[in-house]
């Protein structure tokens, strides 16, 4: 619909267009200069073109980093959505106790990602930590800095326990949008426990649950602080997530023309997936419609 | 199909109720008869609702016992007591068909799937909607998929009861009638016993055999269309049934003569000297404008209103409504009001009074 | 003060959703739109109020070309189907609120709000929030504010549409008696019928995006121009039957006939349609010259002091309004009779022929 025209309007949205700019445009040229160029130190730069763009497509490091950082991702949203949910259900729906719920489940949230590092790092050494002296007074073979498994368990249930209050905190929204005429009708017709979930909870909380995916992939594939406080991408380079690759490469080496190349095609990537992830849901759904 | 039988119920959402004034729904007792359709009527807050739910079990009375054909339910679970419902919000299940929507129910409960093809297809024709079967819930209009939760309250033979819960509130005008035409045909078709409660006149007066009219937690009046029409049994049946509703006219009474304001008046009944707050109720339809007969009136306004005509007087200071035919004509000479005799009622402290042969 | 279209015309990516349509709206007239569901009411409204500007045609105000300029420099003020007050507000800022943002004094305000409170009864409730209200209440609180605006132009889209029915009708009531003193020029949307009857004033009838008629509101109702606007002015819709006329003698349904008489008589031979409302159907023989149709019985209804017959006849589905109650048997056959004084000739294509004549009388 054509509103009312007024020219006026442009010079409000003027200053966001300025704070974006040096936020965010900017710093991402700076990155697409760096990624086209190269230089032996001295600020002085010379042309590559799209040098580190084919160098990086044929490293098998920065592949083996992204197989790694899907697999990441692939296994927590496997975790968190259905933990999520199965919590969300069991949650009660009103009262003091849903309101304690709702606090209890927003402190991970509140928690810095460099905190939760530290405290999933203290928590699980053998030495001093209460789960790694626990598990090895079990038997537990257990050393995250020396076993990848372990190294790999840690890590996951680190983010489990930081992130899936997320996804029930927003599946627990769906569910009590749901009107309660809606569960009259299903005890009506005598529909099973599952019945209710897989055709009315499970619809209505398909929205939601969209947005909690879409978040938590593009946060678990951009994952850098916990890993690297824990477990530093280690033992050797098992828990290199392709964040930490990064920065290795960029900061610790100080190949910045590949890292710059890197990055932009990372961005690409996260770009691409949650386009992907975004289209195919919203053609579901109106394929439903 | 079954008769329900309210006994000594009442109910109250506090969990020590002292006076009557606590009660949601005040205590009552009435047989309802298996196979008709009843509608409960009455403005919000008015304790519709808390019967509805007492009926369906998803409240359990604070007082009295509810029984289905003799049977006591009063503690059995709304999915014991085998009634269906309709709610004010079309209830669908969105992500399947609407075959499967109406399938529901029966395969629930395990029915043989011969039988659910069969019954679902009948079910389907008698809503007209056999040619979307194949289409999913999602995206139908709000008409379409009342009648989807209409569909699915009826594909089973044997409930108790088909509840309504103001069924057509989202419906649009124009299909208010097709659905309230369709419910209606339903009945006479099959003869469940019907409950529906709802807030508009029209819709409780077309849709039950009998109206229970609600005020104040208590039941005012069960009655048919026609004794709520013409024998208000309170003053609030006559001011809720008929637009615009009756008029009420303070009196003074003895035996056969009412005086209004000084001017007399013969009544048809005897009704001995009634005390407390005597009052005629006459609806304006009964109410005629003469010229010279009966009591003076100032006409403040002719409202035309199509078939008829509103007409907005003023009787002794108060505001009375007159409804005449489309093609009267109303003269400025017309400033005297009667009242056709036989529909004249007598109210008590709002409560009709029945009188003795004259 | 007046509000003026001149051909303005609405689209929306290559939808029409308003036709060129010319009105004008005086000062101090109730105007009612009335049509179904998205015959185009509220898009209308929202050019009315410069909420969207036209895609074609003019807009004037006072004789001023105000086309395009923005709802907020307009004085207009709007009440809508849902009840919208600032809910965090008590009812007297609520009311005060459009007061405060023209810049009136404390005193000032005060004498408004109290006046508009006093008008819509809500004196005892001006401390409490607006959630604290019932709806009516709460409804009348938005009208209270659009009130105390004193705009000129005052919008009503489905104001009673989600209130319960005894309070509807008491609010149809007090609705144009309050409004009648402002001299503002009111609109009112609705749906219903009815409604447009009881508020009177004037009515634009609507179907898919276009007015269909616009006059007086019994003028409009009595005297409708084509098929389509004695449609929508009818509740139940209104009955038609194809006739053909040869000679002096109409035949319809199956084969029947009947003379050609009062201002069937004048009409040029050909095929009409005929047109009656169903509250001049009757069951009983009336006066002399009136035409029997067989028809059969379908459903009945009951609404108090009436009945509604819904009746099959050819190929036809009528309704009819019958004064009484009545048990009929379901599915038998029912002679109806019809006074030819109420029966609307339109052609073919729908547009009026010749009038009720009783219509003309009214």
């Amino acid at each position: 619909m054509n509103k009312t025209v007024n020219q006026k309007a442009w010079f409000l949205v003027l200053p966001v267009l300025l704070l974006v700019a040096f936020s965010a445009v900017i710093p991402l040229m700076t990155v697409v200069n760096y990624s086209v160029q190269d230089t032996f130190g001295q600020n002085q730069f010379f042309w590559a073109g799209l040098e580190w763009f084919e160098e990086m497509l044929d490293s098998d490091r920065m592949w083996t980093a992204l197989g790694r950082q899907l697999m990441f991702s692939g296994i927590i949203l496997a975790i968190e959505v259905p933990l999520g949910i199965f919590v969300a259900l069991n949650m009660p729906k009103s009262g003091f106790w849903s309101s304690f719920c709702l606090v209890l489940m927003s402190l991970p949230l509140l928690i810095p990602w460099n905190v939760v590092g530290t405290i999933w790092q203290i928590f699980g050494r053998v030495d001093i930590g209460l789960l790694g002296h626990t598990l090895d007074a079990l038997g537990i073979s257990y050393n995250y800095t020396q076993d990848t498994i372990a190294a790999w368990a840690t890590i996951v249930v680190m983010d489990v326990w930081h992130w899936t209050s997320l996804v029930a905190l927003l599946a627990f929204a769906g569910l009590k949008s749901i009107p309660d005429a809606y569960y009259q009708a299903a005890k009506i017709d005598q529909a099973s426990r599952w019945a209710v979930f897989r055709f009315i909870e499970l619809p209505k909380m398909a929205g939601v649950l969209m947005i909690a995916i879409l978040l938590r992939f593009m946060d678990s594939f951009m994952i850098y602080t916990e890993p690297f406080v824990v477990t530093g991408g280690g033992p050797g380079n098992a828990t290199t997530l392709l964040s930490i690759d990064l920065v290795k490469m960029a900061l610790g080496q100080f190949d910045l023309g590949p890292a710059a190349a890197f990055s932009l095609m990372y961005f690409l990537v996260i770009l691409l997936i949650s386009w992907v992830f975004y289209t195919v849901m919203t053609t579901i759904d109106a394929k439903e419609g | 199909m079954a008769k329900i039988t309210l006994d000594n119920l009442a109910h109250s959402y506090l969990s020590n109720p002292t006076g009557e004034d606590d009660f949601a729904l005040k205590e009552l007792n009435h047989v309802w008869t298996d196979g008709e359709a009843y509608a409960l009527l009455g403005s919000s807050g008015c304790g519709k609702s808390t019967l509805l739910n007492i009926i369906s079990g998803l409240l359990h009375p604070s007082q009295g016992r509810i029984l289905f054909d003799d049977k006591d339910v009063t503690q059995a679970t709304t999915a014991a007591r085998n009634i269906a419902q309709v709610f004010q919000f079309p209830v669908v299940y969105d992500t399947m068909t609407v075959r499967d929507n109406l399938a529901f129910p029966l395969r629930n409960r395990g029915e043989d799937p011969g039988y659910i093809a069969e019954r679902v297809q009948k079910i389907a024709q008698m809503i007209g909607m056999e040619d979307v079967l194949n289409r999913r819930a999602r995206g139908l209009t709000a008409d379409a998929k009342q009648k989807i939760s209409l569909g699915r309250g009826m594909v089973r033979e044997d409930v108790n009861a088909l509840l309504f819960d103001e069924p057509l509130t989202v419906i649009d005008p124009h299909m208010k009638w097709e659905l309230r035409t369709q419910l209606k045909s339903l009945h006479h078709e099959f003869g469940h016993t019907m409950i529906y409660v709802t807030h508009d006149q029209t819709e409780a007066l077309t849709f039950a055999d009998k109206v229970v009219v609600m005020y104040d937690g208590r039941v005012v009046q069960i009655g048919t269309p026609q004794e709520l029409f013409e024998r208000p049994e309170h003053t609030f049946v006559g001011y809720f049934i008929g637009s615009p509703g009756m008029n009420v006219i303070p009196a003074e009474i003895s035996g056969t003569q009412a005086v209004v304001n000084g001017t007399a008046l013969t009544l048809q009944q005897n009704y001995g000297a009634p005390t407390g707050n005597v009052a005629l109720g006459v609806r304006p339809e009964f109410v005629s404008l003469t010229k010279g007969n009966g009591l003076p009136v100032k006409v403040r306004r002719v409202e035309d209103v199509g078939r008829n005509k509103i007409v907005r007087a003023d009787l002794f200071g108060k505001e009375i409504n007159i409804v005449s035919p489309e093609g009267q004509e109303i003269s400025p000479d017309m400033n005297h009001i009667t009242f056709a005799p036989d529909h004249v009622n007598v109210y008590v402290n709002d409560w009709r009074q029945q009188g003795a042969v004259a | 003060m007046a509000l003026e279209f001149k051909n303005v015309s609405k689209v929306v990516n290559g939808e029409t959703h308003i036709h060129p349509t010319n009105l004008t709206l005086e000062a101090g007239t109730m105007n009612v739109l009335l049509g179904p569901t998205s015959s185009g009411k509220t898009s209308l409204m929202r050019l009315m109020a410069g909420l969207d500007v036209p895609t074609g045609g003019q807009v004037f105000w006072d004789g001023t070309d105000v086309t395009g300029m923005r709802v907020q420099d307009r004085k207009v003020a709007m009440v809508y189907q849902q009840f919208i007050n600032y809910p965090s507000m008590t009812v007297y800022d609520n009311i005060a609120s459009p007061l405060r943002l023209m810049g009136k004094s404390k005193a000032e305000i005060d004498v408004g709000v109290k006046q508009a409170a006093a008008l819509m009864q809500l004196e005892p409730m001006l401390d409490r929030k607006p959630l604290e209200l019932s709806g009516g209440q709460q409804q009348r609180c938005a009208l209270a504010r659009a009130l105390v605006k004193n705009a000129g132009l005052v919008l009503l889209d489905e104001p009673l549409a989600n209130l319960d029915y005894k309070l509807r009708e008491e609010l149809r009531v007090e609705i144009p008696k309050i409004f009648e003193e402002s001299g503002a020029v009111f609109v009112y949307a609705t749906t219903e019928p009815e409604e447009a009857l009881l508020l009177g004033g004037n009515t634009a009838t609507m179907w898919e995006g276009r007015v269909t008629q616009f006059g007086p509101t019994p003028t409009v109702y009595r005297q409708p121009v084509d098929a389509t606007t004695a449609r929508v002015f009818s509740d139940p819709p209104m009955n038609f039957l194809d006739i053909t006329k040869q000679g002096g003698t109409l035949t319809f349904g199956q084969g029947h006939t009947a003379p050609a008489t009062g201002p069937l008589a004048d009409l040029p031979d050909g095929i009409y349609i005929a047109g009656f409302r169903p509250n001049h159907v009757e069951i009983a023989q009336p006066a002399d010259g009136a035409v029997t149709f067989d028809t059969r019985l379908s459903v009945t209804e009951l609404t108090g002091s009436e009945t509604f017959v819904h009746l099959d006849y050819a190929d036809r589905k009528w309704v009819g309004l019958i004064h009484g109650v009545h048990d009929l048997k379901l599915g038998s056959a029912l002679p109806v009779y019809l006074d030819p004084r109420h029966i609307y000739i339109f052609s073919v294509t729908g547009d009026l022929v010749a009038p009720a004549s009783y219509a003309l009388a009214a």
